[in-house]
Order: C-alpha cells, then sequence, then structure tokens
C-alpha cells in the first residue's frame, strides 16, 4: 500500500482520496483565512459605511495618529512576513537550523509590531483618543474645542480605529503565540523536515494573511 | 498549526483504553462529539419550548396568573402573572435558543460531525481537536446565554434579532448585562461555528474514501457540506456584529448610535447578512437528510440526483443576495427593494426543484412508512407550505402589509419546527441505532409523530389568519387592541394546542430515554441503507474502519436489477466493478 509509506509523511493516516493537490492544514488554513476576510470585512465595511455617512468631516490624518511611527511598524510587519518566507524555504530546503534562525526573527519581529501598537495606544489614550472620542479635559478635546478636530466624527473616529487596529493587533498576537508555540514545541526539537513542514506552511500562510490586513487598514486609517 | 501532533490513535484500531473524562467527555471522536452535541441541543430545545409555553399563556389569558408560575422570581412574574419585561425577554430568548443553540446544532453540530466521515468513509474529521474545541466553545456559549436568564434585570429585551439602538442603549431597553452576556454568546458561538466548519469543508474535500467521487457523495453530505461554506462566511460577519455591539454597550463606542453618528440601520444589514444565509444552514441539512430518508423509504434512486445537488449549491448561492428582504419596511430605496424581491423570488425556483423531486422520488416508490420516513414526509408537505408563503412576503407591497404581523411568525414556524424539526425527529430516529447501538420504539415513534403533526398544525395553521388581521408579532397582551378583539379565541385555540404540542413531546423524550438502554438492538443494517455508515458495526467504534472501504457506485441504488436485495451497498463489489484508484496525493 502506498499509504504506508505516505504515513509518515502525512502524520495522520488517512489513507483517503485528496480531493485537491493541499494536505489538510494548508486547506484548513485556506478555508479558515475566508472566514477571516469576512470577519476584517464586517469591521471594515462598517468603517467605509460610517464615514462615508458621518455627520460631518472626518478628522484629517497625521493630526491624532502619528503616521511616521505606524509607517515604521508596517515595515516592520512587511520585514517579519520576508523572514516568513526565508523560514518556509529554509525547510523546504531541507535546513532545520536556518528555519529556527528565521522563525526567531518572525516571532521578534511580530512581537515588536505588538509592542509598538501597545505603546501607540497609551500615547493616544494620553493624549485623550479614546473608543468613544476625545476624553474631556485632554488634549484632543482642546483641538476639538479649537476646531483642528470635527467634534461631530470623533465618536465615530475613535470607534472605528480601536475596532480595526484592536482586532488586527490581537490577530497578530495570536499568530505570534501560535508561532512562539510550534517553534518551542516542534521547530526546536527538530520536528519539522524537508518531508513535512505542514504546520510551518500554514502559520506562514495565516501570517502572510495578517500582513495584507495591516497594509490595507494602515492605507484607510492612517493615509487617507 | 498545532494540531499536526493531533490524532496519533485514529484509525489503527488499537487504541489505548481511555479513562471515562477522555472517551466521553473530552474527546476527539466526531461521533461522540456529534452525541455531546445532540445532549446539549436538545436540552435547548427543551428551555426553548418552556419560554414558547410561558409566551402562549400569557397571549391566550394576559394577566391572569400563570399556572405554576408562582415559582417565577418577582422580577418576572409577581404572583404568576407575567410582566412586560419579563414578556419580552422570553420573545427575545426563545428565538435565541431556538435558532442558535437547538436547531442549528441540531442540524450541524450534531449531523455534520457525525455523518460526514462515516458517510464519505473517513476514519474521522480531519482536526479532531479543533472539533473538541468547537464543541466546547458552543457549550461555554449556551451556558452564558443560559446565565443570562438570572442576572439581575434579566436577558436581551430587544427580540432574537436584537436590533440596534434598542440593544445598544441600555437605558433604551433597560437591560445592560443581559444584553452584553447575548453578545459574549453569540461571539463564542460564532467561533464553535467556523472552527466546525472549518472542519467539514476540509474533511468532505480532502477524506473522501477511495471512490467516493463528489457526485457519489450522499444528498445529506452534499446539503452540510455546502451548509458549511455559509457558515465558514456568515458566522465572522454575525461575531464581527455582535462584538461591535458589545463594544458599543460596554466601552462606549457609537457604531450603531445614532446621535453620536452611528448607524441603527447598519446593524440589520450586519445582521440580516449573516440572518439569511443562516436560513439556509437551518434548513439545507434537513433537506439532505429528507433526501435520504425519502430515497430509503421509497426503495427507489432520489429523483434528479444532479438537480438535487445544484439546487443546492443554488440555493447556497441565492442565499447571499436577497438579505434585503427582511428590511423592506426599515426604509429602503424602492430600486433596491425590487432587487431584493426578484432575487428572493428567484429562490423559489431551486426550492421548488427539491420538492417535485421529492415527490418523483416518492412516485410509484415501494413505500415503507418507517418513522423517519413519515417524518420525512411531513417535512416536505409542511416545507411546501412554508415556502409558499414565504413567497408572498418577498413581494414588497404584500410584505409591507404582513410585516411584522403573526403571518411572518406562522412561516418561520413552518419552515423552522415544520420543516427542519421534522427532519429532526427523522433523522434522530434513524441515525440512532449507528449512534447508541438501539432502535427507537418505532409504535411510540409513530404515535408521537401523528400527535406532532396535528398539534403542530393546530398550533402554527391559525397563526396565518390572525397575522392577516393584524396581530402584531411580539405584542405583550392582544386583549387591549379592539380590532383583535375578534380572534381572541383563535389565540386561545393556538395555546391550547401548543400545550399539546409540548405534552406530546414528552413521547418522544421518554422513548428516546428509555430506548437507550431497553430498545431493541438492531441488526447491523435495520433500514437496509446504502450508505457507508451501515457497513459498521451499531455503534461504530472510535476511528471507525480498521481500512476504509472503497465505494463503488452512488448512495441510492435502491431497487437495483444486478441484485436479489432492492438494496445495494455502496462498498459492494459486483464482480463489474473496477476497483477505485487510491489517491495518497503529494505533500505540497
Amino acid at each position: 500500500m502506498t499509504h504506508a509509506a505516505s504515513r509518515s509523511m502525512m502524520g495522520p493516516p488517512f489513507p483517503a482520496e485528496r480531493g485537491v493537490d493541499a494536505h489538510n492544514h494548508k486547506l484548513g488554513m485556506w478555508i479558515f483565512l475566508g472566514s477571516e476576510i469576512m470577519f476584517f470585512t464586517a469591521l471594515i465595511g462598517s468603517y467605509i459605511i460610517l464615514r462615508f455617512a458621518a455627520p460631518g468631516e472626518w478628522p484629517k490624518p497625521g493630526v491624532v495618529l502619528n503616521v511616521p511611527v505606524t509607517a515604521f511598524n508596517t515595515f516592520l510587519l512587511i520585514c517579519s512576513s520576508v523572514s516568513m518566507v526565508k523560514a518556509f524555504a529554509a525547510i523546504a530546503d531541507g535546513n532545520p537550523k536556518k528555519l529556527n534562525f528565521w522563525l526567531l526573527m518572525t516571532i521578534l519581529g511580530g512581537a515588536m509590531f505588538v509592542g509598538i501598537q501597545v505603546y501607540e495606544y497609551l500615547h493616544l489614550v494620553h493624549r485623550g483618543f479614546i473608543p468613544s472620542g476625545a476624553r474631556e479635559g485632554s488634549e484632543l478635546a482642546e483641538l476639538v474645542a479649537t476646531g483642528t478636530l470635527p467634534g461631530a466624527t470623533m465618536g465615530l473616529y475613535g470607534s472605528t480605529f480601536y475596532i480595526m487596529t484592536g482586532f488586527h493587533g490581537f490577530h497578530v498576537t495570536c499568530g505570534v503565540i501560535s508561532m512562539l508555540y510550534i517553534y518551542l514545541t516542534r521547530a526546536l526539537r527538530g520536528k519539522y523536515t524537508q518531508q513535512d513542514y505542514r504546520g510551518v506552511e500554514a502559520i506562514g500562510l495565516y501570517w502572510h494573511f495578517v500582513d495584507l490586513v495591516w497594509i490595507i487598514l494602515f492605507t484607510i486609517v492612517y493615509l487617507i | 498549526m498545532t494540531t499536526a501532533a493531533a490524532m496519533p490513535h485514529v484509525g489503527h484500531g488499537e487504541h489505548a483504553p481511555m479513562g471515562f473524562w477522555r472517551k466521553y467527555i473530552f474527546s476527539t471522536d466526531h461521533k461522540i462529539i456529534g452525541i455531546q452535541f445532540l445532549f446539549l441541543s436538545l436540552f435547548f430545545l427543551l428551555v426553548g419550548g418552556l419560554l414558547a409555553m410561558q409566551m402562549r399563556w400569557q397571549l391566550a389569558y394576559p394577566g391572569q396568573p400563570m399556572p405554576g408560575g408562582s415559582i417565577l422570581p418577582e422580577s418576572m412574574a409577581p404572583g404568576g402573572i407575567l410582566l412586560p419585561e419579563y414578556y419580552i425577554q422570553l420573545v427575545t430568548m426563545h428565538g435565541t435558543f431556538m435558532v442558535f443553540f437547538a436547531i442549528m446544532p441540531l442540524l450541524v453540530g450534531v449531523y455534520a460531525n457525525f455523518l460526514i466521515p462515516l458517510k464519505i468513509g473517513a476514519h474521522d474529521m480531519a482536526f479532531p481537536r479543533i472539533n473538541m474545541a468547537s464543541f466546547w466553545t458552543a457549550f461555554l456559549a449556551g451556558g452564558v446565554m443560559l446565565a443570562s436568564l438570572f442576572v439581575p434585570e434579566g436577558a436581551s429585551r430587544a427580540g432574537w434579532t436584537v436590533y440596534a439602538p434598542l440593544s445598544a442603549r441600555p437605558d433604551l431597553s433597560g437591560v445592560l448585562l443581559g444584553q452584553q452576556l447575548w453578545s459574549v454568546s453569540i461571539t463564542l458561538l460564532g467561533l464553535s461555528s467556523i472552527l466546525g466548519s472549518v472542519n467539514y469543508i476540509t474533511t468532505v474535500i480532502n477524506n473522501r474514501a477511495p471512490g467516493m467521487t463528489w457526485f457519489r457523495l450522499p444528498l445529506s453530505v452534499w446539503a452540510l457540506f455546502i451548509t458549511a461554506i455559509l457558515g465558514i462566511l456568515a458566522l465572522p460577519v454575525l461575531s464581527g456584529a455582535a462584538i461591535m455591539l458589545l463594544f458599543d454597550q460596554t466601552i462606549g463606542t457609537h457604531f450603531f448610535d445614532p446621535p453620536a453618528g452611528g448607524q441603527a440601520l447598519l446593524w440589520q444589514h450586519l445582521f440580516w447578512f449573516f440572518g439569511h444565509p443562516e436560513v439556509y444552514i437551518l434548513i439545507l441539512p434537513a433537506m439532505g437528510m429528507v433526501s435520504d430518508i425519502l430515497a430509503n423509504g421509497s426503495r427507489k434512486p432520489i429523483f434528479g440526483y444532479h438537480s438535487m445537488v445544484f439546487a443546492i449549491v443554488g440555493i447556497g448561492f441565492l442565499g447571499w443576495i436577497v438579505w434585503g428582504h427582511h428590511m423592506f419596511m426599515s426604509g429602503m430605496n424602492p430600486t433596491l427593494g425590487s432587487s431584493f424581491m426578484i432575487s428572493t423570488m428567484v429562490i423559489a425556483v431551486p426550492s421548488a426543484i427539491k420538492v417535485f423531486n421529492w415527490m418523483g422520488t416518492m412516485w410509484r416508490g415501494n413505500l415503507r412508512f418507517h418513522v423517519p420516513m413519515m417524518h420525512a414526509v411531513a417535512f416536505v408537505a409542511m416545507f411546501a407550505i412554508g415556502g409558499l408563503s414565504g413567497i408572498f412576503m418577498a413581494a414588497t407591497p404584500v410584505d409591507m402589509f404582513i410585516h411584522d404581523t403573526y403571518f411572518i411568525v406562522a412561516h418561520l414556524h413552518y419552515v423552522l419546527f415544520g420543516g427542519s424539526l421534522f427532519a429532526l425527529f427523522g433523522a434522530i430516529t434513524y441515525w440512532y441505532p449507528k449512534m447508541f447501538g438501539r432502535v427507537m420504539h418505532p409504535g411510540w415513534g409513530k404515535i408521537h409523530f401523528w400527535l406532532t403533526f396535528l398539534f403542530y398544525n393546530m398550533t402554527f395553521f391559525p397563526m396565518h389568519n390572525i397575522g392577516m388581521a393584524g396581530h402584531m408579532r411580539r405584542i405583550y397582551d392582544p386583549t387591549v387592541y379592539e380590532f383583535l378583539q375578534p380572534y381572541q379565541w383563535t389565540n386561545k385555540f393556538i395555546t391550547v394546542s401548543a400545550f399539546c404540542l409540548f405534552s406530546v413531546q414528552l413521547i418522544f423524550f421518554i422513548n428516546f430515554w428509555w430506548s437507550l438502554w431497553r430498545g431493541k438492538q438492531p441488526e447491523q443494517n435495520p433500514w437496509h441503507d446504502n450508505g457507508l455508515e451501515w457497513s459498521l458495526p451499531n455503534p461504530a467504534p472510535h476511528g471507525n474502519w480498521e481500512r476504509v472501504p472503497s465505494v463503488y457506485r452512488g448512495p441510492y441504488e435502491f431497487s437495483s436489477p444486478e441484485v436479489e436485495e432492492d438494496y445495494l451497498p455502496q462498498n459492494r463489489k459486483l464482480p463489474k466493478d473496477p476497483e477505485p484508484p487510491v489517491l495518497t496525493g503529494a505533500v505540497s
């Protein structure tokens, strides 16, 4: 039986017909990403609707948010996607040491992204930018009073900013934790081989998706 | 992913003996998970029914103390008389429990889990541990929703659709914690469904037995597969919306808060963008299982197998572009309303294809009216009535007249109870031997069927009439409206019928539990069916087959001239059948 040979490759012994040329981990991750697309579509679609129907002007980019810092953070996340590709290519070449190195780089990149985002949030809250708008008596409330920021839409601005970037940050955090888990329990123990690196492939897909969502969010939240 | 190390024991048939907890509670076996979902959702079916009985009492005898109502606390029913605040909670929670925690897990949680691997010839789901997580997330969601009934101020009061801003603003509804728990619970339930659906889709695509081609899949598997696709795309939208709602209630965001620039209609769009695919999540699996049972009971191949498949796919697709028909009265551009009206009416085409194919299946068949077959035939009849009344409300001008009346209530119960629940009674009876190794008592099953069928129609059919007369949904006391005075006797008639309907479910309940221990032990293939699941002993062992069977034909070869028996199982090899190729595929 060919499936005896494939069993070591495939892990779980499924001597089944394969509908598509993708193992279960890869297929399952693609399907899961389909649901993730719908989730972010719900959030981003709501943002678009609320912004276009907003009762007044939308706050100008750069007044509340620190665009250069986040631009750097975006660059960092793109770099971590590159290191993910390097990790994947390393194990496909049968080089577990390089896999471990690049996986660790990806984890660090993701963790730094989350760290910078937390710093950004703390800074924003300190200046008075909270999910319900501009906090009373804060620096931003003064900007609203002087007319630099539109008062009518600050509530929507805060709501949509925090839910979109927050859930993206949550996804990055989940990705970092998952990568750390497979790094410690599998990669470091040499369980990924040139024949079987399904876990790396699946988490890689997830990571690129999270990166892609961020590029969209950075564009629509920070730049326009 | 983290499941790479999972399931070392699957498919070997040499499992180490497992303790009670691993085997029955934190099980990764798809059959046990299906049975866990069965008990969970039957419990919520009972809870939802109890809530409905209280509503019916109030509608027939408003202001009178409910028998047994004195056990309810002062905040719900002082002296046994239901408060309006409690009544609207009953309305909300009846709908929520029945849709999200009874019918949906019964159809998808139970039968997608139980049937898919057995019917396609797989050892288990693609990701057994994710499957277990799916059940326990649903369990947690159910617990949170149940708890919301008992917190101060009680459960959500915004109806099962929790329209904003009523749901988003506690100052309007008078309830904060209960509404927050609703949002949390629904978010968790969405997560559970997503985890389950990832499993179902991956398993159907990748883990079919040799020879089990797409067009040899039983229609139940086709329906569950399309349902899973609907679930994976619809549930995240609901979860996203529920999270926004939760944030509105909790941290002061303004998504659905019009004075601060939010959009109350946005909630309706998000909810129904999920909600209409959800309607088909609640009926497609029932259609699939009814197709299997009807072909078995008619001893004939299903009529128009391919058209049945394409009708399922068509309904699944059209379900995405009709959500606006729930919102004709919410303020909608008439042009947009017309397009929603037309797309909704188009759904009648695949639905009618299915109904006619079911009748074609039965036509001149060698009918065997076993209990599942009776329920399946009732499904077809009741679904036809519910489907036809659906066309009424698809027409915008008619909908403006019947919107938010008991006509809608009648319609949705004809498809959900008359449709889905009859199919489920049939399915539970049909696959009971496979689940528990016993047969439910057929005599009591028939008595239960006839009484349910009778009282069900007596309960829900008159709702069409009072709905046409203008009886509103969700009203606390119909007697205060002069124009409803002539219909109060109808309300009483409905209530008495509903009490009878609820009571005769006791027969099913007792039969279910009695049969668990005392039911007759069946032969291996008690219904003489063709599905792969009947090639296993009852109940099937963990890991199902030692070696998965090969499949030589479709699932509906009844009364085939090639064999003496009137059924020809999918895995029975006749001399002329070539061996199907075993494809193992490459790791890529």
